[in-house]
């Protein structure tokens, strides 16, 4: 059941500068300042200078700040940071409070060793964890790369780590998409008697920036909330986050431990990052060569019996493709995550889209069906990962669970579930006496068509997979015709069953209408927003979320005849529009896409929907 | 209980009819592995064998243990996460010179690299069977194929030299019709912790009939190969009288009695020492000129494994932070609460 939710363009940012007083944060402030409301941008700030005008460097009582707010609506600096830039030690722990729970830390990770500690007070060397600081942080050594970029400038020491500041400036300015034309203007302003040190700023500006780049440093810039929150203990998530504790709550679920193979790719990283700190959970994440590696030792941890997850972004799941059909064919449990991106190829790694439907669905060689779902939140991520990994082992199939980057990164307030809100998961173990009496073959189906999922080691069990045809009962390789065949179909109405296995497609909005808006993935906020919206307006919509991609929920035909109108909205040219009226040919289906790899904003979809309502 | 147990040969055997040609050098590499495993005594659902693609891939169809035809060049990978998975089972990866040096030999140096429990049985026919005759990774330069008709212009991989460029620690090389040998080096290649690569010469008779004939004619063989064993002298020949000396940094063939040489001088063979530096010398040996093809565990040293060092990460983590579920973890980072 999904919550409702509300998204949120955060319509403005605040960015706080926090340094040393010798640190320059009030002219990077002023400049991000400056080139913003150049973009037309409001902008309110807010310099916050050291009562001593000379305390010791490093020291709490020396540390400057400047906060800016700049986007529209702006009235004032904002009370809360969404960015904080942290140049110290010091500055991190005065400034930290005034972080909001998920945002973005950036400290210059050069400013942070045992002496900076000691100065800003520190007990711990984990500066971090004893802030109690929850939010992304970015360490960068600011110092050493400044210096670098600097290194046949001809300047002195200290006019180098002067410049530092706008270093800070040109990965805040990459964060927020701020051209350098403008920032280089007033600088070049600002030393026009000083063309060393303009130059020299000019060089780390875009150090900076090109850092933010290379790092694919990003910043959400929008929020997911629900307007009415039950009770309970709530802590912030991202999706990436809820992803990986979801996969563990199927793990404690079924009772088989948790194996991730996975190899770094933007935005999918963190699903790793986070896994790989749950060995304390008994995780078993492991950093492999490749992605196709990745996916190769997952399956191999699901034919020993492990639940076997394997985490990517689209480049990565095309490099999956091959090993995903051995799991189709080997019909071995096996949860492959695709945390989208724009594509193709590189494509825009930092962007959010929804163009890898395709590929998840078809993106094989042979008759390939694989399961996939949809989660449509930060939240939802949790328990589509568990559902994703419940339909993988019970039915004893690979499943793709897409994500993609806007909810991966995106956060949001989160009720902390315990364990009896889920279902157990029935991990399709042989039954004691087919093992005994020998009726049981490797390929002898269960109720729903999947197959055992024997554990290794079991005296008894021993039996070979492969990627070869098998015969439909007993295993043994076979190039038989017929057999094959009734193998094709046999793989695709396990999958179409699951429909049997999975909740009905629900409507929401106003169902007596005529028009049904239709979503899936990570649009839901802004779809349902929408709905709502339009309702409000005296036009009434209906909408519905698919998380359930394939199958589809076995109500979706019933759904969709109800309407005159299917509005199809989804961030690439219709693949989702295509799936379903290849399906169900008489619907009438419309559509809304967008592909700038940014998220929907509420009001264009309250328009382009108007407007197909009128049509 | 099954640790008293006694296993024969014929108990690793499935019921598959072995589909290789007649007289491939298969058959004999299949019948020793057979004849380690029972050797070995671990019972056959304690063992499983994964390879790739090609025709020494088929094997596990051969085996009544567990058994995982994967992908073409996967099968390290895949063992990799198997073993992680379940470190009880003792796993066996089987490939050929395509399938694991080719398409798979990223995943085949960082196996090595990571040195995971596993033992890669690497079956050398210098050819692609499978698919009729191509020149493959380890096809000296020159060599004429379906796919090279003017000759190769390209140089082959030794895959020992591989196996050390890789940091490995355990390396053996055995022929396919030296049964006794080809045994006690799969058996060796089981006993050790981490890693263990065991290159076997086989012949393809098909697409490649005789590759090894210069080193591997019986008329020729014992002056061609010299067999190491840890802790024995470096002898060989039909006569037993050569021996290799070390001439500087390099290794020399030399006749016992000889230009001075005597038996005092032959070295003795330590296939523990950490170092791999006469490891490697001993395993680059060609068997063409002066110096012999080594065959026999060229290098078995012990090193912390990548399963054992997963395993035991998790449980030393799990010990210092306590958490006895996922709730309890989550609870002990930032909460609030809404009435």
């Amino acid at each position: 059941m999904l919550e409702n939710t509300n998204v949120k363009t955060l319509d403005k940012v605040v960015v706080r500068f926090s340094g040393d007083s010798g640190d320059g944060m009030q002219l990077a402030g002023n400049i991000f300042t400056n080139v913003s409301a150049g973009l037309g941008n409001q902008v309110s700030t807010f310099p916050d200078y050291p009562a001593e005008i000379r305390a010791p460097q490093g020291s709490l009582g020396g540390v400057s700040g400047f906060q800016v707010s700049v986007g529209t609506g702006v009235h004032t600096p904002g009370d809360n940071c969404d960015v904080l830039l942290a140049m110290n030690a010091a500055a991190l722990k005065t400034n930290c409070k005034f972080l909001k729970p998920g945002g973005v830390v950036i400290i210059d990770s050069d400013s942070f060793k045992e002496a900076d500690l000691k100065k800003a007070l520190y007990t711990t060397d984990d500066p971090i964890k004893e802030l109690g600081i929850n939010a992304q942080v970015v360490e960068v050594p600011v110092t050493t790369i400044t210096k670098a970029a600097l290194a046949d400038s001809g300047l002195d020491n200290k006019s180098m780590l002067k410049c530092r500041n706008i270093f800070a400036l040109g990965l805040v300015c990459w964060l927020f998409d701020r051209p350098l034309e403008a920032a280089l203007h007033i600088l070049k302003n600002k030393f026009a008697k000083k063309p060393a040190i303009f130059e020299a700023n000019a060089k780390v500006l875009q150090a900076g920036y090109d850092y933010g780049h290379n790092i694919h440093a990003s910043v959400n810039t929008y929020r997911i909330e629900s307007p009415e929150p039950k009770p309970g203990v709530y802590t912030d998530i991202n999706g990436n986050t809820a992803t990986a504790w979801g996969l563990i709550m199927a793990s404690e679920k079924c009772g088989r431990p948790l194996f991730l193979g996975s190899y770094p790719i933007t935005p999918a990283t963190d699903i790793l990052h986070e896994l790989a700190k749950r060995k304390d959970l008994g995780v078993k994440a492991c950093q492999m060569e490749d992605e196709i590696a990745g996916v190769c030792s997952a399956i191999g941890a699901s034919f020993a019996g492990d639940l076997a997850v394997t985490s990517t972004s689209g480049p990565g799941l095309a490099l999956k493709s091959e090993g995903i059909g051995l799991a189709v064919m080997a019909e071995l449990p096996l949860v492959v995550i695709d945390v989208q991106r724009g594509g193709p190829s590189t494509g825009l790694p930092t962007k959010t889209e929804q163009t890898d439907l395709m590929q998840a669905l078809y993106g094989r060689n042979g008759e390939s069906p694989v399961a996939v779902v949809a989660p449509a939140s930060p939240t939802d991520c949790f328990d589509m990962a568990f559902e994703a990994c419940r339909i993988a082992v019970e039915h004893t199939t690979p499943v793709i669970l897409l994500s993609d980057a806007f909810i991966g990164n995106g956060a949001s307030a989160w009720r902390i579930p315990t364990a009896d809100e889920y279902p157990a998961i029935k991990t399709p173990d042989i039954p004691v006496d087919m093992l005994a009496d020998g009726s049981w073959k490797p390929y002898k189906r269960t109720d729903n068509l999947g197959r055992y999922w024997p554990m290794s080691g079991t005296d008894g069990a021993q039996h070979r997979l492969g990627g070869l045809e098998k015969d439909v009962v007993s295993g043994a390789i076979s190039t038989d015709g017929a057999n094959h065949e009734k193998m094709v179909e046999l793989r695709r109405e396990k999958i179409a069953r699951i429909a049997n296995d999975i909740p009905a497609l629900e409507v929401m909005g106003n169902p007596d209408s005529d028009t049904l808006l239709v979503g899936w993935g990570g649009t839901y906020g802004h779809l349902r927003t929408a709905a709502e919206e339009l309702c409000r307006q005296g036009k009434p919509v209906a909408f519905a979320q698919f998380r359930y991609i394939n199958p589809l929920p076995a109500n979706t035909g019933e759904v969709l005849a109800r309407y005159k109108k299917i509005i199809v909205a989804e961030l690439n040219t219709g693949m989702f529009a295509d799936y379903l009226q290849c399906r169900y040919p008489d619907a009438h289906i419309l559509r809304i896409n967008k592909v700038q790899g940014q998220p929907f904003s509420v009001s264009e979809v309250v328009e382009r929907t108007e407007k197909l309502m009128e049509d | 209980m099954e640790e008293n147990k006694t296993f024969a040969p014929a108990d690793y055997k499935s019921d598959q009819a072995v589909r290789w040609c007649p007289g491939c050098g298969d058959h004999a590499i299949l019948n020793t592995l057979h004849k380690a495993m029972a050797e070995l005594g671990i019972p056959p659902h304690r063992t499983a064998v994964i390879s790739g693609i090609g025709c020494s891939s088929r094997l596990p169809y051969y085996m009544n243990t567990f058994g995982f035809h994967t992908i073409h060049g996967r099968a390290a990978a895949v063992a990799t996460g198997y073993k992680v998975a379940n470190p009880e089972m003792t796993v066996w990866q089987i490939s050929g010179d395509g399938d694991g040096l080719a398409i798979g030999g990223n995943h085949f140096i960082h196996a090595v690299r990571r040195n995971v429990d596993i033992n890669i049985v690497l079956f050398n026919n210098k050819i692609y069977g499978l698919t009729k005759g191509q020149y493959s990774p380890t096809s000296d330069r020159g060599f004429v194929s379906k796919s090279s008709p003017y000759g190769t212009v390209e140089d082959p991989f030794i895959p020992a030299e591989l196996v050390f460029g890789a940091r490995g620690n355990f390396f053996a090389r055995s022929i396919d019709v030296e049964l006794a040998t080809s045994q006690a080096v799969l058996a060796a290649a089981a006993r050790h912790k981490g890693t263990s690569v065991v290159e076997i010469l086989q012949n393809c008779v098909i697409f490649n009939n005789g590759i090894h004939n210069a080193i591997t004619d019986r008329e020729i063989r014992a002056d061609r190969t010299i067999l190491l064993e840890h802790g024995k002298k470096m002898i060989f020949g039909k006569d037993k009288n050569r021996g290799l000396v070390c001439d500087g940094f390099l290794l020399k063939a030399v006749t016992i009695g000889e230009d001075g040489y005597t038996l005092d001088d032959v070295l003795v063979h330590d296939a523990h020492t950490p170092s791999n530096f006469l490891h490697q010398q001993l395993a680059m040996m060609d068997g063409l000129g002066d110096l012999p093809l080594a065959l026999g565990v060229i290098r078995d040293v012990a090193a912390p494994t990548y399963d054992e060092g997963v395993s035991q990460q998790v449980e030393d983590v799990r010990a210092r932070k306590g958490f006895t579920s996922l709730h309890d973890m989550i609870l002990a980072g930032e909460t609030w609460t809404v009435e």
